[in-house]
């Protein structure tokens, strides 16, 4: 399966993704420049995190009308899948592509730290390799992580099974104390509603690899190579 | 219109005047007057320190860029690799505005590192504030500080998207109205990739390229170069803005036209701007370089040849292009959005020469104007040891309280706050998180991993600059060793005072000493570094503080070791003796409020033994865990081992000690000394391997799962809850800058 990795200016987890992906047997990624119009021959597409354009404005303000974003939103409406991490969730959120937004951490620092996620739903393509109920081990790293959605967004992404992936704790409860950005119902990751497309803000190329402490990630990209 | 006022206020002598009319054959015009005046700053001249410089061990078989060549020196980690790395300080700027001077310390020396043709792969940082407790004006003065030094280098280094993966920040009322901000940065390169900063090939043209120039920071190095006062808010204009987008397209557009071959030479704009670049080129190239002015992307209109030469705009390089690739060059920079222009050209003169359209607004021979400033060797006062410790003068501490108070010093209480605030996992080299006793980083790239590490005690050079200082390169070494790592090179930031003062100037010299000294004992040669003087505020000089960031290289992952306990039963290992000196310890300052006393002494040939033994020992895979032991002593040591893991573990153990006072078992800083863990199956065998080979060891205790540190020595015998240790030592600093 070939991923697409896409390369905003300021993105910066452009080649952690690469080289994460890289190393998972049956998957190859490469770059796609922001200006590229043309996303034929990949299967997948990864919107990486950074600080596209600066983040000036509003974070992924300005990516989502950049060129190749046209393309990924064709690539999406036809089915295929697209997962955007961190900036790049920012950007699907920016895009329309997903609901919400993600605002200022609650605490007002940029939090980088080890945090636990529950796995909500395993019958997902970004998540069938794990398990409902699993607790995943993955690295967050950002400022603006905060997801915000009205009630009405948020009763449609619980009946419809869209949240994939909550903070919680070592047990697995989905605690306040647990809620390291103050996103709402302890969000960390959702799906769309055709559910092809999924934004987390957690860093899942961070954690495929022991001897960064967790190979938890994999768990995602395993899912979305599995289908 | 050159008045002696005008002069003056330019921070020329009256000799150094007679010296640039020397050089150019007539009196200096008003824009030429300024341009000497920031490239005879100390910030770029390192007119007060460089006789003091030469002394620094800078050769090495390792070394294949030496230290003061270019921006950065390169140090040779093998299979054709190499890393280039460097400590800069913005201490001026930061006391004025902490988040834009930090943000763009760690933009500036990031563009030392990819100016070289490295990428740049990770951060560190070395701070210093005043006092943060307390609610007297001064105490919360600190903590703005403090916070905003830790939120500008989050921004930049975050958004640009390097990790800042380890560092140290100590507290202490000498930094009151000067903190410090030393910003370490490391890439790497291949042997073949390695840029220079030369203005070579007549004819080729020269390009700017990277942000357009405005009026901030208008003679920076300057300012950078004077004692804080309380008119130096004044100064605020002398603070550059920093934009980490634009850098990261800088640095992405700079390493991908090193790698196109279309350069002949790169140099960022740092101190002193397009002044800097342009002479320093000329002068490695053994060249002239003419630019115009007009052609400089500005951002704002009527700006005079003498701000667009002084100004320190962030996010700006220099480049000499070999002629005929200026269309590929071109493209690159559009590829990434960069305004950019031809600006210039290389000529064979020897001048430094700055047009205005038609009319020349400078010309000064330029390896005279960059290479030539005035050196100096400033009086310095006679040394004075420091008073012996009378511990007769000195109550032994309660001492089950003394080690709460000790772990809720904000100089010894665990920095999460901080560190969590930078991005330290992208990249995914992070193997070994902040907090403990080095970072440990795999360079993907290369497939390397290093351990690196930043130190200064300033108590003890405060006490005896020449001990601190060696002690500051010993302690990063040995923080590597505890790794698994064997240093490789270092680089320094000296931060002293006024050189004019006598006392300072003794201080500098001493410690330069000292450190040389110890860098050939460790085999650690200087690969460049910072200078940063007239650390002062109203209340008079900082604390002498000569840091040292140090690299290591781990030969196996294998070989990883963190200072936390790892598991219920393992035998714990002090090597090295107890030690007894308690002068200039944090027991002293923490508790008795003083900073009394010599520091310890270094015995260099127990320190070494120490090292090797402790890296034989991981590379056998005998050690668990490792930590050094430094502020606080023994106690403080084994408390961070039991609770900087990822869950608490208990420790019971029994320091052999013939002290009638337990203050000095548990507290005193005696160097050359390493806490380890091992498996009791390899206890035995660990100590016959130290005995072996002469290095003093003894079996103090084990680890378990309970919730308590137990100690005892001296005839008494303490237990600490490890719940009320953690809550003290790791929520101090959130509790004070959150509260």
């Amino acid at each position: 399966m070939k991923f697409a990795v896409l390369r905003f200016p300021g993105s910066n987890c452009d080649q952690d993704c690469i080289h994460a992906l890289n190393a998972i047997p049956g998957a190859s990624a490469d770059y796609v420049w922001h200006k590229d119009t043309s996303l034929a021959g990949f299967d997948a597409v990864v919107v990486p995190g950074g600080f596209s354009y600066g983040d000036y404005l509003r974070c992924g303000a300005i990516a989502r009308f950049s060129p190749v974003m046209k393309s990924v939103k064709e690539f999406a409406n036809a089915g295929g899948p697209v997962i955007g991490i961190c900036n790049g969730f920012q950007i699907l959120c920016e895009s329309g592509l997903l609901p919400g937004a993600l605002v200022r951490n609650r605490g007002l620092h940029f939090v980088c730290e080890h945090v636990n996620l529950r796995v909500e739903q395993h019958d997902s393509r970004f998540t069938n390799a794990a398990w409902t109920g699993q607790i995943l081990n993955i690295p967050i790293a950002h400022g603006e992580g905060c997801y915000f959605a009205e009630d009405e967004t948020l009763e449609r992404l619980r009946i419809n099974g869209q949240v994939l992936l909550r903070y919680c704790d070592e047990q697995g409860r989905a605690a306040d104390e647990a809620n390291p950005n103050g996103s709402r119902e302890n969000i960390a990751g959702i799906r769309n509603e055709a559910g092809n497309v999924f934004g987390l803000m957690p860093h899942p190329e961070r954690a495929c690899d022991p001897l960064l402490g967790s190979t938890d990630g994999l768990h995602i990209f395993k899912s979305i190579l599995k289908g | 219109m050159i008045t002696p006022d005008v002069i003056a206020k330019h921070g020329i002598t009256p000799e150094e005047y007679e010296r640039i009319r020397e050089i150019l054959g007539r009196d200096p015009n008003f824009t030429e007057l300024g341009v000497f005046s920031v490239m005879w700053s100390e910030h770029c001249s390192y007119k007060n320190s460089k006789l003091e410089l030469k002394k620094f061990p800078t050769t090495g078989p390792r070394v294949l860029v030496k230290a003061g060549e270019e921006n950065a020196g390169v140090i040779d980690i093998g299979d054709g690799w190499a890393i280039a790395f460097k400590m800069e300080s913005h201490n001026h700027p930061s006391a004025v505005e902490p988040f834009q001077g930090a943000a763009t310390g760690v933009g500036g020396i990031i563009r030392d590192i990819f100016t070289m043709g490295a990428r740049p792969v990770f951060s560190m940082n070395s701070l210093r504030f005043g006092d943060i407790r307390g609610d007297s004006a001064e105490a919360r003065t600190n903590r703005r500080l403090f916070a905003g030094v830790v939120a500008g280098i989050s921004h930049y280094g975050n958004c640009i998207g390097i990790p800042t993966i380890g560092g140290e920040v100590y507290f202490d009322d000498s930094y009151a109205g000067n903190p410090l901000v030393n910003v370490f940065c490391l890439g790497v390169l291949r042997h073949d990739q390695i840029a220079r900063g030369g203005a070579v090939g007549i004819g080729n043209p020269v390009f700017y390229v990277g942000a357009e120039t405005g009026r901030d920071g208008l003679a920076g190095a300057a300012f950078a170069s004077r004692e804080l006062t309380e008119e130096s808010k004044e100064d605020r204009p002398a603070v550059q803005v920093g934009d980490p987008f634009r850098e990261k397209l800088l640095l992405e557009a700079c390493l991908e036209l090193l790698a196109s071959g279309c350069a002949a030479g790169i140099q960022d704009m740092g101190a002193a701007g397009l002044t800097c670049s342009t002479c320093e080129t000329a002068s490695r190239g053994g060249t002239g370089v003419e630019i115009d002015v007009n052609l400089v992307p500005k951002r704002e209109a009527g700006m005079t040849p003498y701000e667009i030469l002084l100004s320190e705009s962030q996010e700006r390089m220099l480049v000499i292009v070999n002629k005929g690739e200026e269309d590929k060059v071109r493209a690159i920079f559009e590829k990434w959005d960069l305004p950019y222009a031809e600006v210039g050209v290389v000529n064979d003169d020897g001048m430094m020469r700055v047009r205005e359209g038609d009319s020349t607004a400078v010309e000064i021979p330029a390896r005279k104007l960059a290479d030539d400033a005035p050196l100096y060797s400033r009086e310095a006062a006679e040394k004075r040891p420091p008073a012996p410790l009378d511990l007769a003068q000195i109550p032994e501490a309660d001492c089950l309280a003394a080690l709460p108070t000790l772990l809720s010093h904000p100089s010894i209480a665990s920095k999460r706050w901080v560190w969590r605030q930078y991005d330290h996992m992208v990249r995914l080299g992070a193997t070994v998180l902040p907090g403990s006793d080095a970072a440990v980083f795999i360079v993907r790239e290369a497939n390397k991993i290093l351990a690196a590490s930043t130190d200064c005690n300033a108590i003890y050079c405060r006490q005896d600059p020449r001990e601190g200082a060696k002690i500051a390169v010993a302690e990063a070494a040995r923080n590597i060793a505890c790794t698994g790592a064997v240093p490789l090179a270092l680089t320094d930031n000296l931060n002293f005072g006024n050189p004019h003062k006598p006392e300072n100037f003794l201080q500098l010299r001493e410690a330069v000493e000292g450190m040389a000294e110890a860098c050939r004992k460790f085999d650690t040669p200087v690969t460049g570094g910072n200078v940063s003087l007239y650390n002062e505020s109203p209340a008079g000089a900082i604390d002498p503080t000569p840091t040292v960031g140090m690299v290591g290289i781990v030969e196996d992952p294998k070989h990883i070791t963190t200072q936390f306990f790892k598991a219920d039963g393992d035998v714990i290992i002090l090597i090295g003796e107890p030690g007894d000196e308690l002068g200039a310890s944090h027991y002293l300052l923490a508790i008795h409020g003083l900073k009394a006393g010599p520091p310890p002494r270094l015995d260099y040939d127990r320190e070494l033994a120490v090292q090797n033994a402790v890296r034989s020992l991981i590379r056998m895979e005998l050690v668990a865990s490792a930590h050094d032991c430094a502020e606080g002593g023994l106690a403080v040591t084994l408390a961070e081992s039991c609770m900087s893991g990822e869950k608490n573990l208990g420790a019971c153990v029994e320091i052999p000690s013939g002290a009638t006072r337990a203050d000095i078992p548990l507290f005193n800083e005696s160097q050359s000394r390493i806490v380890i863990s091992v498996k009791p199956a390899e206890a035995a065998g660990v100590l016959s391997f130290l005995a072996e080979r002469g290095v003093p060891a003894s079996q103090v205790g084990t680890v378990n799962c309970g919730n308590n540190l137990d100690i005892s020595t001296a005839g008494k015998s303490f237990s600490w809850p490890l719940d009320e240790l953690g809550e003290t030592w790791g929520s101090t600093i959130s509790r004070l800058m959150e509260d």
